[in-house]
């Protein structure tokens, strides 16, 4: 078997996967349980071969939109289309898609081996090439020495690559992903993000992941749809999405949200709540009079002793609350009006630049370049600048911990 | 001292259960092997002469009733099984807040004495009762059949009354099962009958184990079901150990006899799980130590 040259294997495999095209479409689908509406509505296109992910807090609808793409859930009203065709009523065995779950749901009776066989044998695919495609697939995912066992004797991130093998095997045109990442501890996630993202450049499926982890949706993907309350904020590629986030939940979602009340004055002019009123191309696209908040990234923000800050940049006072040390920076919580915080990342470049930063208390200035500032307008589903995310610097681990705290 | 009392500790707890065994278990079970291998009568009294004769006598005098046990026990088992499992599925997964409702109705009968049900059978199934009758009329049953007194009747009996022994561990491992397989299971291709036989199944087999062993030991001792609902030709080995003891008084006969069935179930027991719980037991050995 592998002695077998690399090109008659590819194309084999191009041969199996050679029935069409992986795009997934979504046309105004909305899931109702009960009185409850988990997804308000949707539309969505999601191309051939790309990383797609839908991110967004615990209950934002983005697992049951996936399960609704696998076939586990029918959508109470709209269309699911994969690669054009709709598929409503097709039960999850009927659809050109694979799921890798959320704990993995491998099966604890069978080794390794079985476990990623069952979807060929299901297929009746021939024993010999069920044999070389499993081997090969337990390779990739570098267990091939640990076929014979079952999966309890196996660490979690083991386990996790036996059910990507499992669902990529069959080599499905739409791989979901369901938080595969989420049971794992942060280094060995990390690892995984890029494996994950090296094997989906390689086998070249489309991949639609589902995340709470903003990090983990930045890294990956090629495109990202932050979902809230059952609907789409926001879907765009993931500079997109945090440089330029349309409403105030994204922004908050995505990063570290530093939200400044403001007021269009019209033409390209919005002048920030008791602050600076500032010249930027970005107010262009909304009318006079309209009320809406200004994002800063809190790296973007430079501190400056009050009083001398640069005048040729916009900028604002403010009394540091906290400072935190980060390791890679430090992390500044500037207090600039009674309900309004700003967050500053300042980057560790040396040792005595750090020490010199104002402590607790001090008076500070902050300012900012006029295009680092971006406007957004308040999330429609109402979830204000002090939702998810808001106002600290919250690592995926943290949200994790948040996550199995409920 | 700390640790010494430490140490005490599991022994403290488990030292009434086993005294309670070693008096009502093991003190009986002695005077029994005594009997099995005495001579003498309830009038001349009880003495030790080591007649393994009582042994082979009572084999041999009573081939056709532990044959029937077995048979019996047998079918009782298997109908149990496949009434059980559906019940226990539908109750684990469809029954949704008629569950504990449902649950109850299974015990429900222990809250009557399981003579009086019996005998209450006896009453459902007699010749003159409506519901032979009835059978009678929609000619299921010949004009001179009856169903008191058959095979049938013991058999139907045992299956009722030793249901909700087969319900319950069923149920209890159908509840533990991990739903999110049999979801993997459908995406990866297979069917709904598929998903059963290749992941319900196999991950439910403790369960099915266990309910087989908890009906079926039971069953081939009994001789309550084959009293009332049998007649001469479905005595049971339980109904022969039952006369040796209480009415003819032969306790060698009758001590003999309840060896042999035990010998025999244990052996039955052994054999069972080596060959089909193997796999399910083991599985479940390796993900507890892992």
């Amino acid at each position: 078997m592998e002695s077998e040259p690399e090109n008659v294997d590819s194309a084999d495999t191009a041969e199996v996967r050679s029935d069409g095209s992986g795009d997934v479409s979504l046309r105004g689908v909305t899931k109702d349980f009960g009185s409850f509406t988990a997804v308000d509505d949707i539309d969505l296109d999601i191309a051939d071969g790309e990383f797609f992910t839908m991110l967004g807090p615990s209950g934002c609808g983005k697992t049951t939109t996936l399960r609704m793409i696998a076939g586990f859930e029918q959508p109470t009203a709209g269309k699911v289309l994969i690669d054009g065709k709709d598929v409503a009523g097709e039960p999850p065995y009927k659809r050109p898609t694979n799921t890798v779950f959320q704990n993995y749901a491998l099966f604890p009776h069978m080794t390794l081996e079985e476990n990623v066989a069952f979807g060929l044998k299901r297929k009746k695919v021939p024993k010999a090439e069920i044999q070389r495609r499993v081997s090969e697939e337990l390779e990739r995912v570098g267990l091939g020495r640990e076929a014979k066992r079952k999966p309890a004797q196996l660490s979690g991130g083991q386990q996790q690559r036996v059910a990507l093998a499992r669902a990529l095997v069959n080599l499905p045109k739409v791989l979901l992903l369901d938080e595969p990442l989420g049971a794992l501890d942060l280094k060995l996630r990390k690892g995984l993000q890029v494996e994950l993202k090296r094997i989906q450049e390689e086998v070249g499926i489309t991949f639609v992941y589902v995340t709470h982890d903003q990090e983990e949706a930045l890294t990956m993907s090629d495109r990202i749809a932050v979902m809230n309350q059952g609907r789409i904020e926001q879907c765009a590629d993931p500079e997109q999405v945090y440089e330029k986030p349309s409403t105030t939940f994204v922004a908050g979602f995505i990063g570290v949200s530093n939200l400044l009340p403001a007021e269009v004055r019209g033409g390209n002019e919005v002048s920030i709540v008791d602050g600076p009123t500032v010249t930027t191309p970005d107010a262009g696209r909304f009318s006079a009079g309209e009320n809406l908040f200004a994002v800063v990234r809190p790296e973007k923000l430079d501190v400056s002793s009050p009083g001398e800050g640069p005048a040729d940049r916009p900028g604002i006072e403010g009394i540091v609350e906290s400072s935190l040390f980060l390791g890679t920076a430090t992390q500044l919580g500037v207090k600039v009006a009674d309900d309004s915080k700003l967050t500053v990342l300042v980057p560790n470049a040396s040792e005595e630049e750090r020490h010199r930063l104002p402590g607790g208390g001090a008076k500070v200035h902050l300012s900012w370049e006029p295009e680092h500032m971006h406007l957004v307008t308040e999330s429609p589903n109402g979830s204000g600048p002090n939702g998810a995310g808001a106002g600290e610097v919250s690592t995926s681990e943290e949200q994790q911990q948040g996550e199995e705290a409920k | 001292m700390t640790t010494l009392r430490q140490r005490l500790v599991p022994y403290g707890l488990m030292s009434p259960g086993l005294l309670w065994l070693a008096l009502f278990f093991v003190v009986p079970m002695f005077f029994m092997a005594w009997f099995s291998v005495s001579s003498g009568s309830l009038e001349a009294g009880w003495s030790l002469t080591w007649t393994f004769s009582n042994y082979t006598d009572a084999i041999s005098n009573y081939t056709t009733q532990f044959g029937r046990s077995f048979l019996y026990a047998g079918a009782a088992t298997i109908l149990c099984l496949l009434l059980g499992y559906p019940l226990a599925y539908a109750i684990a997964f469809k029954a949704g807040r008629w569950q504990n409702l449902m649950l109850f109705a299974v015990i429900a009968p222990f809250f009557t004495t399981y003579l009086i049900r019996t005998i209450a059978w006896k009453t459902i199934l007699e010749d003159s009762s409506p519901v032979v009758s009835f059978l009678k009329t929609i000619q299921v049953l010949p004009s001179d059949g009856r169903v008191l007194a058959t095979s049938a009747a013991v058999i139907a009996g045992l299956t009722y009354n030793f249901l909700p022994f087969m319900v319950l561990p069923l149920y209890a491992s159908l509840e533990r099962l991990d739903l999110r397989l049999l979801e993997a299971s459908k995406d990866l291709y297979a069917s709904a009958t598929q998903t059963f036989f290749r992941v319900t199944l196999p991950l439910t087999a403790p369960g099915i184990i266990a309910g087989v062993l908890l009906t079926f030991i039971p069953a081939v001792g009994d001789y309550v079901n084959a009293t009332f609902l049998g007649g001469v030709n479905q005595s049971m080995i339980g109904n022969v150990i039952q006369a040796q003891y209480l009415v003819i008084n032969d306790y060698a006969t009758a001590a003999a006899l309840s060896f042999t069935l035990m010998i025999i179930i244990l052996i039955a027991v052994m054999l069972y799980i080596r060959f089909a719980g193997t796999e399910a037991l083991m599985g479940d050995e390796e993900e507890a130590s892992a």
